[in-house]
């Protein structure tokens, strides 16, 4: 400690007015206040807010709830290689597996991410936000196992400076950064990101008989009789029952690094409620909406993928890592308390409609959200001017 | 107006202002940079976003809107004086149409494959914002020669950026630049990006190039 403290202080002058490092002293700062509790204090004068919580806690503690996706991905990255190539390997060595395979991902989003905050915090003389701490961890779990590091780069930057510098920096997003990454790659990039890819068989080595890399959304989109039926027959010869219900909501099925397991999303969920950070009630209203455009596309729906019990949807493709960690990220969501049922509602009920109705995108919840984050400004306009219409009728003026 | 005015006119012309006059010059020169028709009037976005997928058709696009904006400004001018202004819409529509059928047609009969691209982009020239606004904003209200150099400077700025985009599109998205695989014959394997040949794309890459040219400008938005 006394070291590193010893060593910021002998270069400290540099970058001080008038040193000459002094354009990068929001660069050293930044470093500075990482490593160490910045030492500036408001004085005794004045309206102040004194609590624990500022923004580098408030990342901290979204990261800390997506470990649990984090580690259960790693295995899970291992276990469905070990299912694919028909081997067999203990926990450690699938969680290895998939370390080596995740790890680049992190610190390549990591790297890329901060490497643009630290630029443009230095162009613009503003101090480096925190705001990339949460983004540059969701990024990876939203990518495939075996996706390219250079298009994670190349995501990464697009959605740093089009996503988030382009409208001022972090908290002036309108749409969630994660998915803007996300979607970048889908549309640029799709054969790496779509279709069967989610599955890491690795390089020259042959599958087992009658694999399939289909992901539980893909069955449901082509089957032509009963979707349970067919989950229940996937995977028949070398992996059994893995689209059952149960393994769809433990997560052991092939998807995304982070999003396939319904479980740990639900204890991130629980840390997040817990601690104040995300919102309940658009957690809620997400399954919700989800859940009731399942039962109502029951009611009316003709063909196979309608006809899909409705609690199915909540546990298949990423709806609930997006509902718990992207559309309760604040800066996108609505930001009024009526607002937020409406927003987390309409985002259920778009995923469950992309999903079943558009053949062109298996999954709905990266646009569904994508598309509400637009809208949230909107919702809470209304909110507050039908607030404002019904305290006005109130008035006696 | 009398073959006699227009000499007496042409005479003061040369007296007060040379053709290539500072004021002049600026119309010339203005839509290329600070009052481009796309980054700053954004105008004619719909065939900015729809013609640059790749180079050629971009640049065959950019060359039928300035000769079309030209033309019929030259002509709007000449007539400025007998057109009655409640149905002045209907005759630069006439007038603007006349230069479209011929664009169309010439493009037809040399180039017939771009002209396929193009598809109905080159009959929409009729309605496009730019040519419909520069008659209105400039033509009606100025002489023909400044009115001509207007109508080159508007299509100039409107190429300029189509090319922009198309250059950066057709490199990226195809690896290719005029139809010429660039990457291939560099022996670099590149793998094209899809979001460039959409035009949300081309969207996203107009708004880049606003920001950039704002950022050069010192733009600062007024409140």
């Amino acid at each position: 400690m006394k070291f590193l403290r010893n060593q910021l202080d002998s270069v400290k002058h540099n970058f001080e007015k008038g040193g000459k490092w002094e354009k990068y002293f929001f660069a050293y700062e930044a470093f500075e206040t990482f490593l160490f509790s910045p030492n500036t204090t408001t004085d005794a004068k004045g309206a102040q807010i004194r609590d624990a919580i500022d923004l580098k806690r408030l990342m901290m503690t979204v990261i800390i709830a997506m470990i649990p996706c984090l580690i259960f991905g790693m295995w899970n990255v291992g276990y469905q290689h070990f299912l694919a190539t028909g081997q067999s390997g203990s926990f450690m060595d699938a969680f290895l597996i998939g370390l080596t395979k995740t790890v680049p991902i992190i610190i390549v989003s990591y790297g890329v991410g901060l490497g643009i905050e630290f630029v443009f915090a230095t162009i613009r003389r503003h101090p480096v936000n925190e705001g990339f701490l949460v983004t540059g961890m969701l990024i990876p779990l939203v990518m495939p196992p075996d996706i390219p590091l250079w298009q994670v780069a190349v995501a990464t930057a697009f959605a740093v400076v089009i996503g988030k510098e382009a409208f001022g920096g972090t908290g002036m997003n309108v749409v969630n950064i994660a998915l803007t990454a996300r979607a970048f790659l889908y549309f640029a990039y799709p054969s790496q990101i779509s279709g069967e890819v989610w599955t890491l068989l690795g390089d020259g080595v042959k599958p087992v008989a009658g694999y399939s890399g289909a992901t539980p959304l893909a069955v449901a989109a082509a089957s032509t009789g009963n979707v349970v039926n067919d989950f229940g027959a996937f995977g028949s010869g070398w992996a059994d029952g893995i689209y059952s219900l149960k393994s769809m909501f433990l997560g052991t099925i092939p998807g995304c690094i982070g999003e396939t397991s319904t479980l740990m999303c639900l204890i991130g969920a629980f840390i997040l409620i817990f601690t104040g950070v995300g919102s309940w009630k658009i957690i809620v209203s997400v399954f919700a909406g989800a859940w009731g455009m399942g039962l109502f596309m029951n009611a009316v729906g003709s063909t196979p993928f309608t006809q899909l019990p409705a609690h199915y949807h909540l546990v298949m493709g990423g709806l609930a890592f997006g509902a718990v960690f992207m559309a309760t990220d604040p800066v996108t969501a609505a930001q009024t308390e009526t607002g937020k049922w409406i927003y987390g509602l309409l985002v259920g009920v778009f995923t469950v409609l992309i999903r079943v109705f558009n053949p062109a995108y298996p999954e709905g919840i990266m646009l569904a959200i994508l598309l509400m984050n637009v809208f949230a400004p909107l919702i809470d306009y209304f909110v507050v001017s039908a607030n404002k219409n019904r305290r006005l009728q109130r008035a006696t003026v | 107006m009398s073959a006699e005015t227009a000499v007496v006119e042409e005479v003061k012309e040369k007296k007060s202002e040379p053709l290539f006059s500072k004021k002049n010059q600026k119309l010339m020169s203005n839509p290329l940079d600070i009052d481009n028709p796309i980054t700053v009037q954004v105008l004619g976005i719909c065939s900015a976003l729809a013609v640059t997928t790749q180079m050629k058709p971009a640049f065959v696009m950019s060359l039928g809107l300035t000769i079309v904006t030209a033309s019929s400004n030259v002509a709007i001018s000449m007539m400025r004086n007998t057109i009655p202004s409640r149905i002045r819409i209907i005759v630069q529509l006439a007038v603007v149409s006349l230069w479209v059928i011929l664009v169309d047609q010439v493009l037809k009969a040399y180039v017939y494959d771009v002209s396929k691209q193009l598809s109905v982009f080159v009959g929409l020239i009729i309605t496009n914002c730019i040519v419909m606004g520069r008659l209105e904003a400039f033509a009606m209200g100025n002489k023909p020669w400044p009115s001509f150099l207007d109508g080159l400077g508007n299509g100039l700025g409107y190429g300029m950026i189509l090319m922009t985009l198309a250059v950066v599109r057709e490199l990226f998205g195809a690896g290719s630049l005029w139809g010429f695989k660039v990457f291939a014959t560099l022996g670099i394997p590149y793998q094209g990006n899809g979001l460039m040949l959409l035009p949300a794309g081309a969207c996203i890459l107009l708004g880049v190039i606003i920001w950039v040219q704002r950022t050069m400008n010192g733009y600062r938005e007024s409140h």
